[in-house]
């Protein structure tokens, strides 16, 4: 338990992905101009990757990963398709949105209007496909810490692209020089809210 | 079109130039920030993404430009990300087997090229209404104008940062003499960190807009 709050409190603050990584930077620059606007797409951003990481968590460990296929026989035992993870990585994320996005529309039609027209743009999200390398990389244990991780990686992005739009909507307001204006000005206020979280970075945990 | 058209007349020209600076994709488009910062910390990387990127834009922009009489409109986004997730596996595998040292560094935004919204914008605003030859050279242009933003960030970050440049094939330079360290200069380690991409990015739209006021958001 102690090690899943560990995982979650750093792919949060330390690892999160738009500071530290750059992931999802096109939508968080693109979608960040009104708070209402960004926190649906956050949410739906949230939402994919804790279904997405599991999904190709299992993917990985069972058909991907070497000696991943042992169980179906002695003479699969040594069969790597680690390369393949790429395209069934994004094949998996592309469905599930897809999925997702219809069963959301039929259950929770409400939810849909929000958060509907955000579903399609996530599935080339660099944030989500990151999501899944990342957890590829760092070998996850079990399940439950992938699952924590892309829960985790999904807040870190939501808390990072709901205060881009807040500081965007007071930013209208200010006198800034005009070439600055717009592009140029979100990246060095993103540039300052990366030093911001850097400040988590010494955590122990 | 006419068939008879020059392969590099003015107009074709001007598919590769406009993206270096009036098009171009990182200032100007808005499109592919998320690799163009992760991979900036060192000029060898940088240059090795920059081609990567390039191969596989104009490979599928070609590729997507001679199926688009063929692939249906409703399916089409999965029909590019199969053919970019296919190309981008070829980039991978022959870095690994060529370029080891750097594919480590570059980990995953290797694969991350995939949703890199450069190849989407790209296939979807211009590989489906176009020919491959145009194509071709869009991709060029669009990959080029990617790379030089990715070179000059790295070429100050590196620079700066640590004081050398790292060049594929000649190894790291010290650029910076041995004297200066003796006077007391130091590097600046903050900006080899995260946050100076994403300011170093800002400084260069600054300066990209103050020379051209056509650019400028109102």
């Amino acid at each position: 338990m102690e090690n899943l709050i560990n995982i979650f409190v750093k792919s949060i603050f330390i690892d999160n992905m738009v500071f530290a990584y750059f992931l999802g930077m096109c939508s968080y620059l693109a979608v960040s101009k009104t708070v209402k606007t960004s926190f649906g797409l956050g949410v739906a951003v949230v939402f994919v990757l804790a279904i997405t990481v599991p999904a190709n968590y299992l993917l990985n460990k069972y058909v991907l990963e070497e000696g991943a296929l042992s169980w179906l026989g002695e003479r699969f035992a040594d069969v790597n398709l680690s390369f393949l993870s790429f395209i069934m990585f994004i094949a998996v994320i592309a469905s599930m949105v897809q999925l997702v996005e219809m069963i959301v529309e039929k259950f929770a039609p409400a939810l849909y209007t929000s958060l509907g027209i955000f579903l399609p743009l996530i599935a080339v999200n660099c944030a989500i496909l990151g999501g899944s390398l990342f957890m590829q990389e760092r070998e996850y244990a079990n399940l439950a810490e992938a699952t924590t991780f892309g829960l985790g990686s999904g807040i870190g992005w939501l808390l990072a692209i709901v205060g881009i739009a807040a500081i965007r909507e007071k930013l209208k307001y200010s006198d800034i020089p005009a070439p600055l204006r717009g592009l140029g000005i979100t990246f060095i206020v993103t540039g300052l809210m990366a030093i911001g979280f850097m400040s988590f970075m010494g955590i122990q945990l | 079109m006419s068939s008879k058209e020059p392969l590099f007349s003015a107009k074709n020209r001007k598919l590769i130039t406009n993206p270096l600076n009036v098009q171009n994709p990182i200032t100007i488009q808005v499109l592919g920030i998320c690799s163009a910062l992760a991979v900036t910390a060192k000029l060898e990387p940088a240059i090795v993404m920059s081609i990567s990127v390039i191969f596989v834009v104009v490979f599928s922009n070609v590729i997507i430009s001679l199926l688009r009489n063929t692939i249906p409109a409703r399916i089409r986004i999965i029909v590019q990300l199969v053919i970019v997730a296919a190309l981008v596996i070829v980039v991978d595998q022959i870095l690994k087997a060529y370029a080891y040292e750097v594919s480590k560094q570059l980990s995953v935004f290797v694969g991350l090229i995939i949703t890199n919204c450069i190849i989407m914008g790209r296939l979807e605003a211009f590989a489906l209404g176009n020919k491959p030859w145009q194509s071709a050279l869009d991709g060029v242009g669009n990959g080029a104008g990617y790379g030089i933003i990715l070179i000059i960030v790295a070429f100050f970050r590196e620079l700066f940062g640590s004081g050398t440049l790292t060049l594929p094939g000649l190894g790291t330079l010290h650029i910076v003499p041995q004297v200066f360290y003796d006077w007391g200069y130091a590097n600046n380690g903050f900006m080899i960190l995260p946050p100076m991409a994403l300011i170093t990015v800002g400084i260069i739209i600054w300066v990209q807009r103050s020379r051209n006021k056509d650019l400028v958001e109102s």
